[in-house]
């Protein structure tokens, strides 16, 4: 009975979440029902094929970047011993406070043709536009690089947890037998590692599908692009929520083959003794150590730098205190966000696991799906629902009270932390599963065989070991809170504006120099978060392994 | 213990909604503008020293906040909407969150073609959206208009944002109602052909492109030529001066302009405070101010260019219905997607 209750609140609960995403597919299902078919056909007669390649190769190009640097990185800093290994072990996540579009506009202020490093080439060699080769940072490839190097620490975070957790005995049995240490990697602990790195690369694939900042700045034309011209080129909001319910139906078919192809295998392992690293020396440990700062250099200190020296030539604006109020109201969002984002998904995985009813699993990844679908269109979902429930209050209270009490749920920051909730849900969701599919079903199990009651396991082992995701959940919600920017453009109340609606008003002007001091405090506010976490989740990771006791594999 | 807290909490914050509301009631006036902050703040701040009127703000994409408005329909806190480009003020229009404008100062300010359909929304500035030419390998005098950016002569030499841009979509609006929609689409086709890169970037990347040597010609709007020329940045500075104007189509429908513009919502609130604003942001040295910010051209006539665009010189103005670009901007939209313009 209890049980029951459970999962009807689990339902309905997620579902709630999913609202937004209902408003978009019931624009999809109202196409059969004598919808208006004139702007799809034109546009599928026109531009669909075109964005449809684009996003495919965009998507197969960062796929390959997220998991090439994400995993590279993870298993250097993980199993290896080079200079600077510690520093990069946690600096690596800081490319995750640069905002895409933020690092787009820095390279494009360097490396387009008027750009610094074209302008020298050309005065140094007295060469004219044309005379030489240049890539075109604005383009498909550009698009692929930028977004490869902001969105790899997903696969890195996620990864590394996975490789430090990896069991010594399983690496050490490799070894015995003769492995090479990059045997070791290819035939050991890339395949089990699996899961977290396809977790990894769907987050980054999902955010960029969904992003519309970057690729509308590189002038690539991808789905998202079909989106906002629609609506904003034709005026056809209904069109637009269509296209939108066609991602969404694209993103549930990648996420059905991801669960097909990994079926039934279960990864789960857990080992007190972490594996002892492989210790580099000579042109090895160079190697291995350039290979890690150059995506660090290239996602975060180059852009950094520009935008320091931006911020420099703006100097004024550090003195003002409107400026800084925007920063404090950045970091209170996101601050406030991640803390409910991570609740919710909390109270959603552990209702999945306790209860895995095809309902109840069906339903939580239904509310994880905001992730790929771009901000504003949520916000647009949202606007929809929350002013028809305002009407509804404010009728209410007019017949009851005689009173009207104004729009209570849109245009407030309920609105604000509503959308936020469905965009950044499958963060934490993911985040929080990964590290519950490491606890093995037999401790809980055991646990209740002993006397505990579900809260007890909860507080007694669940959440000792799952601080490491819970902690990683809070990071990447909060960071991705912090540079969110459409949901925040819509719904925000009148006179809250964070730092990412100013940098983007700069930079939606040609300002760039403008948009560098919120673009830099930014990151600063985002910096602060991510070391401090990301030290406090080593420490604790390492910690948990040295309490937990043997458990041989079981993959 | 914990149930009367509760109320008392909860009592508390009706009361201070109440007052709030109150309050806000007896002065106030809440402007939704897509127009960005810093270009529009300073303006709203000494109208409420003025008067006393405190100015709330949301600013955001166009678009978005119409979205937001038609879904918040008679429960609105916006009692003006500030947007650019007439397409948007067209859209906004057609969506029916407007109400005419009836107070004739206001109204005789402002040219009639510059007023919307039935008055529901009257313009603030003009933007310019000529073609710039490279001082140096282009001499005007080749130049008329813009059919010649779609002529033979400048194969691989035009450079020109996406057609996303509602700029560009305003000017083939423009142009159809000139032309027809196939003598239009032909010259899409042409422009097209004539591309010497991908439309990528913003205007004043393709003014800079031309300064570089990517192409002769650029279309772009004119006071991204003013920012330039303002630039902190020496290259940027040096760049505008390899550039110049040429205005098209002198002797025949002038150069293409749009507007940015405001209108009074039709649950508009606090009507008569909103009536203050609009009347405050045409006066002379509203006008002036709102105009010089962005380089832009005030839409009072009589008040005083600045700088710049006293230099750029005087030039005729397409006096096109304003409501016009927003009728034919779907059409121009699809007529870009069929010639190929990104």
């Amino acid at each position: 009975m209890l049980s029951k209750w459970r999962q009807i609140s689990l339902v309905a609960s997620a579902l709630m979440l999913g609202l937004p995403l209902f408003v978009i597919v019931a624009a999809l299902l109202a196409l059969p029902l004598g919808g208006d078919f004139t702007t799809l056909s034109h546009l599928w007669d026109t531009v669909i094929p075109e964005y449809v390649r684009h996003s495919l190769l965009l998507m197969l190009g960062v796929a390959v970047g997220v998991i090439t640097l994400g995993v590279g990185t993870a298993w250097l800093t993980t199993s290896c011993r080079f200079p600077g290994q510690r520093i990069l072990s946690w600096a690596l996540l800081l490319p995750l406070a640069m905002p895409a579009y933020i690092t787009a506009y820095t390279y494009t202020g360097m490396l387009d043709y008027s750009g610094l490093v074209q302008t020298s080439l050309r005065d140094a060699f007295g060469w004219g536009y044309g005379d030489y080769w240049f890539p075109q940072i604005r383009s498909l490839g550009g698009a692929i690089v930028v977004l490869s190097l902001v969105l790899f620490p997903y696969v890195y975070l996620i990864t590394r947890a996975t490789f430090l957790q990896q069991s010594a005995t399983t690496l050490e049995a490799g070894r015995s037998l003769g492995l090479s240490p990059w045997q070791c990697f290819w035939r050991i602990a890339l395949p089990l590692a699996r899961p977290a790195i396809v977790t990894g690369a769907t987050l980054a694939l999902m955010e960029t599908l969904a992003d519309y900042g970057t690729v509308q700045y590189f002038g690539v034309t991808t789905f998202t692009t079909g989106i906002f011209r629609t609506w904003y080129g034709l005026g056809d909001l209904t069109g637009a929520l269509q296209l939108a319910g066609l991602l969404l139906a694209a993103v549930i078919a990648l996420i059905l083959i991801e669960r097909w192809s990994r079926k039934q295998a279960r990864y789960d392992q857990r080992n007190p003794r972490p594996a002892a690293p492989f210790q580099l020396r000579g042109s090895k440990a160079w190697l291995a150590s350039a290979a890690c700062w150059l995506p660090l250099l290239l996602g975060f200190i180059l852009p950094a730098l520009q935008l320091t020296s931006w911020s420099i030539e703006r100097w004024q604006v550090w003195t003002d205190a409107d400026f800084w109020q925007l920063a404090w109201n950045s970091f209170a969002l996101a601050f406030t966000a991640a803390l409910l984002v991570v609740t919710v998904a909390l109270w959603l995985a552990y209702g999945r696991r306790q209860l895995p009813t095809k309902l109840v699993r069906t339903s939580v990844a239904f509310a994880g799906l905001g992730y790929a679908i771009p901000g504003l269109v949520i916000a647009v979902g949202l606007l929809v629902l929350l002013s028809g429930a305002d009407q509804m209050i404010i009728a209410a209270s007019e017949s009851l009270f005689g009173w009207d009490p104004g729009l209570l749920l849109s245009g407030t920051l309920f609105a604000l932390l509503f959308a936020y909730t469905v965009r950044f849900l499958s963060v934490a969701l993911q985040t929080v599963q990964a590290g519950l599919a490491e606890i093995r079903p037999s401790m809980d199990e055991a646990a209740r065989i002993h006397g505990y009651r579900p809260f007890q396991v909860l507080r007694a082992i669940h959440l000792p070991l799952l601080r490491p995701s819970v902690l990683t959940a809070i990071i990447l919600v909060g960071v991705d809170v912090l540079k969110e920017l459409p949901a925040t453009l819509v719904l925000r109340p009148f006179d809250f504006n964070t730092l990412a609606v100013r940098a983007y008003e700069m930079a939606g002007d040609e300002r760039l120099a403008d948009a560098g001091p919120p673009a830099l405090m930014m990151v600063m506010v985002g910096l602060i978060p991510v070391i401090l976490l990301s030290r406090a989740m080593l420490k604790s990771q390492q910690h948990a392994l040295k309490e937990q006791d043997f458990v041989p594999v079981t993959a | 213990m914990r149930l009367p807290q509760m109320q008392k909490l909860l009592s508390l914050s009706a009361l201070a909604l109440a007052f709030s509301a109150s309050i806000a009631n007896a002065a106030t006036v809440n402007v939704y503008s897509a127009r960005k902050e810093a270009l529009i703040k300073p303006v709203l701040e000494q109208f409420s020293e003025k008067t006393g009127i405190e100015v709330r703000l949301l600013t955001g994409n166009g678009n978005a906040l119409l979205a937001r408005l038609e879904n918040e329909g008679e429960n609105t806190p916006a009692d003006l909407f500030l947007t650019v480009d007439a397409g948007n003020l067209h859209r906004a229009a057609e969506a029916d969150i407007f109400q005419p404008i009836t107070d004739k100062s206001i109204l005789s300010k402002v040219p009639s073609h510059l007023h919307g359909t039935d008055n529901l929304w009257i313009g603030l500035s003009l933007r310019a959206r000529p073609i710039f030419y490279a001082k140096d390998r282009v001499d005007p005098s080749e130049l008329s208009g813009y059919q010649d950016l779609a002529a033979d002569k400048w194969d691989n030499n035009v450079c020109i944002r996406s057609s996303d841009n509602i700029y560009n979509q305003s000017l083939t609006a423009a142009l159809i109602e000139h032309w027809g929609v196939e003598e239009t689409e032909s010259w899409a086709r042409g422009l097209v052909d004539n591309f010497a890169k991908p439309p990528v970037g913003g205007d004043r990347d393709q003014i800079k492109a031309v300064a570089a040597g990517v192409c002769d010609l650029a279309v772009a709007n004119t006071y991204y030529l003013g920012l330039m020329e303002a630039s902190s940045d020496a290259e940027e500075r040096e760049a505008a001066s390899k550039v110049a104007i040429f205005w098209p189509n002198q002797t025949s429908f002038g150069t293409h302009v749009n507007v940015s513009g405001i209108g009074l919502t039709k649950h508009a609130k606090n009507k008569a405070a909103a009536q203050q604003l609009m009347d405050y942001l045409l006066s002379p040295e509203a006008q002036q101010w709102y105009a010089a910010t962005n380089n832009e051209y005030p839409a009072v006539e009589g008040v005083e260019w600045s700088e710049p665009l006293q230099n750029w010189g005087q030039f005729k103005m397409d006096d096109l219905e304003m409501a016009v670009l927003g009728e034919n901007n779907a059409v121009a939209v699809k007529l870009m997607n069929r010639a190929g313009w990104r």
